[in-house]
């Protein structure tokens, strides 16, 4: 799109931003609770036993890839691109660990939190980015990459 | 039912705007992070432009009672910030950079490459029950600073991400 970024997507990035923002308004002034999604998959899942009621919890979880699969049958499919099985598996432990420990993710913490302006959410997300960039870095150091 | 209709769609709707804003390709979401290779700024647009509905709501929300389809809201009450929060947000950070894959993105594309997407689904489940063992109660939650407002409820300690 860019000429500086040739694989870069501002506008679908944008939409599909706005269409996430509005998901989570939806669920913030419809049922008064945080679209957080490592906490609801814990909850729908029996990982916690606070929270979301479980139906509201399963209900959201199920929701997400619905509305992909709407997404990739409406344009006729999506990237999506994943890594080694090998690479997937030792990632999973550690985002599910991560997040439960630090009390949520990208959703919870960087789109709702961040937008309510806070504190916890606003070190949570500002750590998260560094270590995810610093992790990349290494990768690419390293010549994994 | 009202309320599992709204979970529903509120659910389906994010889904929707991961696979559409391409935050469903883990390649892609890596790119962004990868600040010394090819750079993919695509994911701050998503960040963006789901902060302007977001915080239109956090506005809407202050002047509610309660929410349209619920009795009250239920919201983190917790301002203090904890070890807890620093560590799991790094080590999150760390999954996040290996994988190019977050929680919301990966369950998601369950429905897009379930091969893929369920090895990393199912560790992260795991990851989840080890969490289960860390032992609790030392992580701030006794000395909170409240969220000031008059339509907030007493603390709850929960989960947001």
């Amino acid at each position: 799109m860019t000429p500086a970024f040739p694989h870069a997507q501002p506008v679908e990035g944008l939409i599909g931003g706005l269409i996430i923002g509005i998901a989570a308004a939806i669920m913030l002034l419809g049922l008064g609770r945080i679209a957080g999604v490592s906490g609801l998959a814990a909850r729908a899942t029996g990982l916690s036993d606070s929270g979301a009621p479980r139906s509201i919890a399963i209900a959201f979880i199920i929701g997400l890839p619905v509305g992909a699969l709407v997404i990739s049958l409406l344009t006729g499919g999506v990237p999506a691109r994943f890594p080694s099985t090998g690479l997937l598996l030792i990632a999973g432990v550690i985002v599910g660990f991560g997040t439960r420990l630090g009390s949520g993710c990208t959703s919870g913490h960087g789109v709702c939190g961040v937008s309510r302006l806070s504190p916890r959410s606003l070190l949570a997300t500002a750590l998260f980015m560094a270590s995810g960039f610093a992790t990349v870095a290494v990768l690419r150091l390293t010549g994994a990459l | 039912m009202m309320k599992v209709a709204v979970a529903l769609i509120s659910g389906a709707l994010f889904g929707a705007g991961l696979a559409l804003s391409g935050m469903a390709d883990p390649m892609r979401v890596r790119a962004f992070l990868d600040l010394l290779g090819p750079w993919d700024p695509t994911l701050a647009f998503v960040m963006g432009g789901a902060m302007i509905p977001m915080a239109i709501a956090w506005v809407i929300q202050k002047r509610l009672e309660r929410p349209l389809a619920e009795t009250a809201f239920n919201l983190p009450e917790t301002r203090s910030l904890d070890g807890k929060l620093a560590l799991g947000a790094v080590l999150f950070g760390i999954g996040w950079g290996l994988g190019g894959l977050c929680p919301g993105p990966a369950i998601a594309s369950l429905a897009l490459k379930p091969i893929h997407a369920a090895p990393f689904v199912l560790a992260m489940l795991a990851g989840m029950a080890l969490n289960l063992f860390v032992p609790s109660g030392t992580g701030g939650t006794s000395q909170q600073t409240k969220w000031r407002g008059s339509h907030r409820p007493p603390a709850s300690d929960t989960q947001r991400g």
